[in-house]
């Protein structure tokens, strides 16, 4: 019976994790049909979700929005994968602005879409929203460190073709690395390495392929990689996540899966898990499966297996695209 | 609005095409016929024209115009003859690489345009150049300009025509706040200037009329000589009047001694098909004197003739 007891609480949420099971609460129904003593030992032993009080366990109004939240998390996947990308990608940034998401959401919408798919969300947005999205980040982001960045980055129409110029690529990492000394010398003082016009003119100016080989120039002329040097600024991390997501996007997404897995992992983080899911599933999602292994020894599909329960599981493991899936 | 003929009956492309390559072949260039042909056809007919002109030659109509005439007069034809878009990319890709403060290239495309025009410019610019037009001008722009001029051209504005008036109201106050202090490259102007729609923007400089009792621009003038100052009653005007702003263009490429010949050139071959008729009743308004006259005292030659066909005047 502790046993049953246990694997219901499991399943209504109640060891952690994501989502509901579905499957094991519906067969608990069958199982205990006509035992409501089953049910009552179920509710003694699940503190967290009643409380006694005097005759009855009553249900914590806490945890029923909890509940709520993990039950939402299979349909939310559902209905940002059936939507278009386009739409997908407005309203992301849309909630960003408008119910402090993180700023994070918008970098990646910037930065790991092509041109196309930008301008794509771009006219989503104006249609769904009536103003364009650099306007509306404009004004949000109007008081923050990384305001020109952020209005740069979403506004870009960046060339996508093969073709870099060396020279330019050159002296380019130089003047990242002029940058970064110059922001760590003037220490507080000075402007932000984020504010930088130069960095902000190459990141959100130059092709992906253009900046891949600066960064790898930096690397040679430096002896580190750009991101180290960047996270050492601070609090400030728009840029690091700007660099990661246009160079190393793969990288990006992997660690913003493992932020999800991770235990202690907040509201926001959580839901990194199905928005990763479903926009990289169809893109990166077999080079992010292999980041994911490089970096933290483990495979993506069996964390998310460990973490994750009933439908919603199964959904994050048919869009991670693992071998076996158990559907 | 626009000032090009073309005739009623249009020959087929492919007549067209004979006649051009006639017009290039032997001793000398028929001038008269390019200017007949190319200067009375729309944007989609010299299209066309291009297309069937390099299948049946193997050679690009352009190409073979370059080769054949010279000057001013073959400036006018290849950026008349360019599409839209190609012709924005390429006056773009000038102003960025010969950029100077008095430039005013890159305020008249990104502001004269729609939102959709600006874009196709851009992607036409990647075609192009293999690069994009944002990290040209910020590569080749600095200071106060290219924190103006990048987001300008970068910006894929609201076309619809909602208005917010709350906001118009807050903004024309903002505006007139940081101008007050002379805090011209101030983030915020330049956001709202940058980043608003363009019925949010008249809305907002109409208010700012109301609230202040003169135009915004009346407030950018303390220094007549600053360039700065200058590019951004240019962004105002060309938002707000493009067909004055256009005459005051064409006004100083033609008055006093000598003519500039690029401004004037630019200006007819980019509005020759949007709103010339404007810009000719706003000439003659203003100068006392149509503007066909006016170019054929300061301009000779096939240069002239065919200006004056882009201004629909019969020969």
């Amino acid at each position: 019976m502790a046993d049953e007891v246990q694997q219901l609480t499991r399943a209504f949420s109640g060891l952690g994790g994501l989502g509901v099971d579905e499957p094991t609460m519906v067969s608990a129904l069958a199982r205990w049909r006509k035992q409501p003593e089953k049910r009552s030992g179920f509710r003694k032993g699940f503190p967290g979700f009643f409380r006694s009080h005097g005759e009855i366990d009553r249900c914590e109004e806490e945890y029923m929005l909890h509940l709520a939240a993990e039950f939402a998390r299979f349909k939310n996947l559902m209905v940002l994968w059936a939507m278009h990308p386009w739409e997908r990608d407005a309203r992301l940034a849309h909630h960003v602005l408008h119910q402090q998401h993180p700023v994070a959401i918008v970098v990646e919408v910037a930065c790991t879409r092509s041109a196309d798919e930008l301008l794509g969300a771009r006219r989503a947005y104006q249609a769904l929203f009536h103003h364009s999205l650099e306007e509306d980040v404009a004004y949000r982001a109007r008081d923050k460190p990384y305001c020109s960045l952020l209005v740069g980055l979403v506004s870009a129409y960046r060339y996508e073709g093969p073709r870099v110029n060396e020279e330019v690529a050159k002296a380019e990492a130089k003047a990242l690395g002029a940058a970064v000394k110059s922001a760590a010398a003037g220490g507080g003082a000075g402007k932000k390495l984020v504010e930088n016009e130069e960095v902000v003119r190459i990141l959100t100016t130059r092709s992906k392929p253009h900046l891949v080989e600066t960064f790898k120039y930096y690397k040679e002329m430096h002896g580190r990689h750009v991101e180290e040097d960047l996270s050492h600024s601070g609090e400030e991390t728009t840029l690091l996540e700007t660099v990661l997501c246009l160079a190393a996007p793969a990288k990006y997404f992997s660690q913003v899966m493992e932020g999800a897995l991770r235990d202690g992992a907040d509201h926001h983080a959580k839901e990194a898990l199905t928005r990763v899911a479903v926009t990289r599933s169809d893109h990166d999602m077999d080079d992010i499966r292999a980041a994911y292994h490089q970096q933290f020894g483990a495979k993506l599909e069996d964390a998310i297996a460990a973490k994750a329960h009933g439908h919603y599981r199964d959904a994050l493991l048919s869009l991670v695209g693992a071998g076996n899936s158990s559907v | 609005m626009a000032t090009l003929k073309v005739p009623a009956t249009v020959p087929p492309v492919a007549d067209d095409c004979e006649q051009l390559r006639k017009a290039f072949q032997g001793w000398g260039t028929n001038e008269a016929l390019i200017i007949s042909i190319l200067g009375h056809r729309d944007a989609a007919q010299r299209r066309a024209i291009r297309r069937a002109y390099a299948e049946a030659h193997g050679e690009e109509l352009l190409r073979s115009i370059t080769d054949e005439i010279s000057g001013d007069f073959e400036r006018a034809v290849i950026l008349w003859t360019l599409d839209p878009a190609e012709r924005d990319a390429v006056l773009a890709n000038e102003a960025a690489r010969k950029w100077q403060p008095a430039n005013r290239v890159l305020v008249e495309i990104a502001c004269t345009r729609t939102s959709a025009q600006v874009f196709a410019a851009r992607q036409a610019y990647h075609e192009r150049f293999k690069r994009s037009l944002e990290e040209d001008i910020a590569a080749h722009v600095t200071g106060d300009f290219r924190k103006l001029l990048v987001p300008l051209v970068s910006t894929y504005r609201y076309d619809g025509p909602e208005v917010n008036t709350r906001l118009a109201h807050s903004e024309a106050k903002l505006l007139h706040e940081k101008i007050h202090h002379k805090a011209y490259t101030d983030d915020e102007i330049i956001r709202i200037l940058t980043t608003r729609s363009k019925p949010q923007l008249l809305a907002t400089f109409n208010h700012y009329n109301d609230a202040f009792g003169h135009r915004i621009n009346k407030d950018l003038k303390a220094d007549p000589k600053d360039e700065y100052l200058k590019t951004l009653r240019a962004i105002i005007r060309c938002f707000s009047c493009p067909d004055r702003y256009f005459e005051k263009v064409a006004r100083q490429a033609i008055a006093g001694l000598g003519t500039d010949e690029n401004a004037l050139t630019r200006v007819i071959t980019t509005r020759a098909e949007v709103d010339m008729k404007l810009i000719k009743e706003a000439y003659q308004k203003r100068n006392s004197v149509p503007l066909e006259r006016a170019i054929a005292g300061d301009t000779s030659g096939d240069y002239e003739s065919m200006l004056l066909a882009l201004l629909g005047q019969e020969r």
